[in-house]
């Protein structure tokens, strides 16, 4: 489905994920974190830069991975992303919702 | 015009996340086998990573996964699991159970699943509460310094209904 972010037609999926990454950039990411009530920080930009740079590489997404990114660790995580931090974040970064159980 | 209003409409479509029913998930640990302890972890991360409040009361056999000592030395059991499809003379032969166990956390690692004690770690970051049986460390004669630090404290099961008493919230016992 089409959805309109940042005054622009962004295809997404029935939970709001981008089903297109070309189609994302800050001022979408921004207008995403605001629906989410989240507000960006440097922080914030670091971890969404980590995701797609993992996505990129198409490595999957887990908390674990994240206690070793060295980026963030995983009480900061839940903290700046509260609300299931993983599936907000993605959603932020403009990437798939993480499949894994763990 | 009808254009921007089917536009509109799909976007109210859009599910909004972390609005489940399910606020908060307790659950019961009261087996000290590999399995069963990672179910509980599995799970209550699970929540936490949902948005989903969660809590672990340790309790009778349970206790092995918070014993500093025991948590990594946790087994798979090979005698009366027909699961294993294994006789069971041949899983009470020595060495058998800590082979099966070695084969299981071999294909849990390569599934990223984290050993016990890092798994702990994980929760206790990720603010699930952990919560060990009153009555069953007395039983065992156990001290808080057997148990691990991330222990958030010694409860009664009439303190644990008490963190029960929230709408949405579920009990499970494993």
């Amino acid at each position: 489905m089409v959805k309109i972010i940042a005054n622009r037609e962004i295809d997404v999926n029935e939970e709001g994920y981008l089903l297109n990454f070309k189609q994302w950039d800050k001022e979408v990411c921004l207008c995403i974190a605001e629906e989410q009530c989240i507000p960006m920080t440097e922080k914030h930009w670091e971890v969404v830069e980590y995701l797609q740079d993992k996505f990129q590489k198409e490595e999957p997404l887990s908390i674990r991975g994240i206690k070793k990114s060295g980026v963030i660790n995983i009480k900061e995580f839940y903290s700046l992303f509260p609300g299931g931090p993983l599936k907000k974040s993605t959603l932020i970064a403009g990437i798939p919702k993480p499949k894994s159980c763990i | 015009m009808s254009e921007t209003s089917v536009k509109e409409k799909s976007e109210t479509k859009v599910k909004e996340m972390s609005k489940t029913k399910v606020k908060k998930m307790l659950f019961i640990l009261s087996k000290g086998t590999i399995e069963n302890a990672y179910a509980a972890f599995v799970m209550a991360n699970g929540a936490r990573m949902e948005g989903i409040e969660s809590e672990i009361f340790f309790t009778f056999f349970g206790l092995e996964a918070i014993q500093k000592k025991k948590l990594e030395h946790l087994h798979v059991a090979t005698v009366g699991n027909p699961a294993l499809h294994m006789p069971t003379m041949l899983g009470g032969l020595p060495g058998v159970e800590a082979l099966a166990t070695k084969m299981m956390k071999k294909e849990m690692e390569k599934l990223d699943m984290p050993p016990i004690g890092e798994f702990i770690e994980i929760l206790s970051d990720s603010g699930c509460k952990l919560w060990g049986c009153k009555l069953a460390i007395d039983m065992f004669h156990l001290e808080r310094t057997d148990l691990i630090d991330e222990l958030d404290g010694i409860l009664t099961i009439g303190d644990f209904y008490g963190r029960a008493n929230e709408e949405g919230t579920h009990l499970l016992f494993i």
